[in-house]
């Protein structure tokens, strides 16, 4: 045995100042063979959504057109409008395809780190040759450019699905209209889609990085993600550029309203026509009923500046769509960025 | 050059501390065998030399100085760490395109004819594979990368006592044939006697014995006398007193050399016994001197 002191070490004799790191492409194997299930999960979601869209989008298109096309005064054409409104309850407010970005950064991103930690398998990938850091950084940022990319394919096919609902002229159909900002529209068209998957992809994995375990992970990337969406929708987006002021009556339908109140003689007189006084709603109830039956609210208006009220709206107009897209398409990459790079520092310097 | 150098080498978790006041020198080309109870600190330490954690004190160095983690270190470093992670959904094959993916070196022939040598299909997942048959995998992969120093945690601690036999001897063939030093933990002594040309003792998160096997067993002796005179010897330090009806025996500081009182006999010790005896007394040592580790306690003065 102790012949082996005498050994002289023949391995590896080169200098370090030669030591060239591992290649980066040598990880696109590495990341394809150890994700293409989940990927190709993801990929199967994604079409079957995608074909169930492309149908049922075609549907759409054409009842807006026979809708459109139709001659107003004939009994049919209410029918085709009222077929056209109740079309695809699920998809029309946008709400139930607010699950692609958590869905994706809660399965895909969040086991990603957290399966390592939690199977011990980051000991046999962190002492490899490649190093642990760049380990990390090629794979959060290959699966990241894929499933975003995947998710602004799906935003594009999405964008020509809810084109009926945008359509100028829809209110004066009674066809439904969309503002592009409504709520569970505008995250899905544009670059939204693939800005918040982005940034979910990007929570998932740090998500599984600090937590080192696979379910609990999943179960964080999709609370912080609702929060985080929640709290952009309902309190940030309004804020992105500062509102426009008119006093017409007639806001388009397109238009994202912040806040609308009435004013008489420069003072504040009621904020909706529900808290207006009873005797000017009194004096207005004879104005005869909007096409179908409902009080309509323009010509209650009118009715309202006549009596010397004059309607202050607060509004965002359809027109800055793509400069709120950019801003928040913007700042979530920004996010996205961050949250990948906190992920490799942390991996970089993780007490194990 | 020290494949693994510590001084003053200290890890925390929380309040626990797994590691305090490490130094130590491991020099190149041997086969040194990292022992102690389970919580001994072995696997921290080990964890510490590849760069899976960082120290809380100390400091410690890998490869002659390189610091633990760098690419030069992980280039020249081959771990296998305890229960051999490996990916169970991928197949052998899948294991050594990744493994040889993600080094600079890989010798796909030579892991390809040791598996083939030892009957791993290359189609199986990894996950089928028997106990003894993933430690072989995760053996082959790390040899594979022409390390310079092999790094094993616990390898054979779940491993029945054949594929603890075969393990052993690849490791001990690749130290030999290849020049490939190796630091190995295990609680399981019998099996290190074989192969270990090096010791390191550990307790309680200290280095308690650190040396050549042939160093320790050559300045080390058993002495067996009657059980009435253990308390009176004196000649030589006492580590450890067995004591039995009518004997007691003596494992003290001497060689062969040295006096023996009458009425005793001196034999040589053996690893295991050497081992035992000093890890049921964590109050003694047996540390190289002052050369190497004591005065350049960087702990004294960073704490």
């Amino acid at each position: 045995m102790t012949a082996l002191a005498t050994l002289t070490v023949t391995a590896q004799k080169d200098g370090d100042a030669s030591l060239r790191p591992v290649p980066w492409r040598r990880m696109a194997w590495v990341i394809w063979r150890q994700h293409r299930v989940a990927l190709a999960g993801v990929a199967a979601a994604l079409g079957a959504l995608a074909g169930y869209v492309w149908i049922i989008g075609l549907q759409l298109h054409h009842a807006h057109a026979a809708a459109t096309t139709c001659n107003p005064a004939s009994p049919t054409c209410a029918d085709l409008i009222t077929h056209f409104n109740f079309m695809n309850h699920v998809l029309q407010g946008g709400y139930a395809l607010q699950l692609v970005p958590p869905l994706i950064g809660a399965f895909l991103a969040a086991p990603l780190m957290a399966r390592e930690l939690e199977t011990g398998t980051f000991r046999y990938a962190w002492t490899q040759g490649f190093g642990r850091w760049r380990w990390t950084l090629a794979k959060l940022v290959a699966l990241a450019v894929v499933v975003t990319a995947a998710a602004g394919a799906i935003s594009v096919l999405l964008s020509w699905y809810y084109q009926p609902y945008l359509a100028t002229g829809n209110q004066n159909l009674s066809l439904n209209e969309l503002s592009p900002f409504a709520l569970g529209l505008f995250d899905l068209r544009g670059i939204a889609l693939a800005a918040w998957t982005l940034v979910a992809f990007a929570i998932g994995g740090l998500a599984g990085m600090l937590i080192r375990r696979v379910v609990p992970a999943i179960v964080a990337t999709l609370v912080a993600y609702t929060g985080l969406a929640l709290v952009a929708a309902n309190f940030l987006r309004q804020h992105y550029l500062t509102p426009l002021l008119t006093s017409n009556v007639n806001v388009p339908g397109s238009a994202w309203i912040a806040s609308q109140r009435w004013t008489k003689g420069g003072t504040f007189a009621f904020t909706s026509w529900r808290n207006a006084p009873n005797d000017l709603l009194q004096q207005c109830r004879s104005i005869p009923a909007g096409p179908l039956a409902k009080p309509s609210q323009s010509t209650l208006a009118q009715c309202f500046a006549q009596h010397g009220y004059t309607q202050l709206t607060r509004y965002q107009p359809a027109s800055r769509f793509w400069s709120f897209q950019w801003i928040e398409g913007g700042w979530l990459l920004a996010l996205s960025a961050l949250l990948i790079a906190v992920t490799v520092w942390v991996v970089r310097r993780r007490a194990i | 050059m020290n494949v693994v150098e510590a001084s003053g080498l200290g890890k925390r978790y929380g309040a626990t501390r797994a590691l305090r006041e490490c130094s130590l020198a491991i020099p190149a080309g041997h086969v040194a065998a990292l022992v102690g109870p389970n919580g001994a600190g072995k696997s921290t330490l080990l964890n510490l030399a590849v760069g899976l954690s960082p120290p809380s004190e100390g400091g410690i160095t890998v490869l002659g100085g390189r610091p633990p983690g760098s690419p030069a270190a992980l280039d020249g470093i081959a771990f296998v760490a305890q229960d051999t992670p490996l990916y169970r959904n991928l197949s052998v094959a899948d294991m050594l395109h990744l493994t040889r993916n993600l080094n600079r070196h890989f010798d796909q022939a030579h892991a390809e004819a040791r598996l083939a040598e030892l009957g791993i299909p290359l189609k199986r997942k990894a996950g089928k594979l028997s106990g003894g048959q993933q430690a072989q995998l995760a053996l082959s992969l790390a040899l594979a990368r022409r390390p310079r120093l092999l790094l094993l945690d616990e390898p054979v601690a779940m491993l029945d006592p054949i594929a603890r036999h075969d393990f052993m001897a690849t490791v001990l063939m690749a130290a030999v044939d290849d020049g490939v030093s190796v630091v190995l933990s295990s609680h399981v002594l019998a099996e290190l006697e074989r192969v270990a040309d090096y010791l390191v003792l550990m307790s309680q998160g200290r280095v308690q014995v650190a040396g050549e096997v042939d160093d320790l067993l050559a300045s080390h002796r058993m002495l067996t006398g009657p059980a009435a005179g253990a308390a009176t010897y004196a000649e030589r330090p006492v580590v450890h007193i067995r004591r039995a009806e009518v004997q007691a025996h003596l494992l003290v500081r001497a060689t062969a050399d040295d006096r023996v009182p009458p009425g005793w006999e001196s034999h040589p010790v053996g690893l295991e016994e050497l081992a035992l005896a000093y890890l049921r007394e964590p109050g003694a040592a047996a540390l190289p001197g002052p050369a190497r580790g004591r005065d350049a306690e960087p702990s004294e003065v960073t704490k």
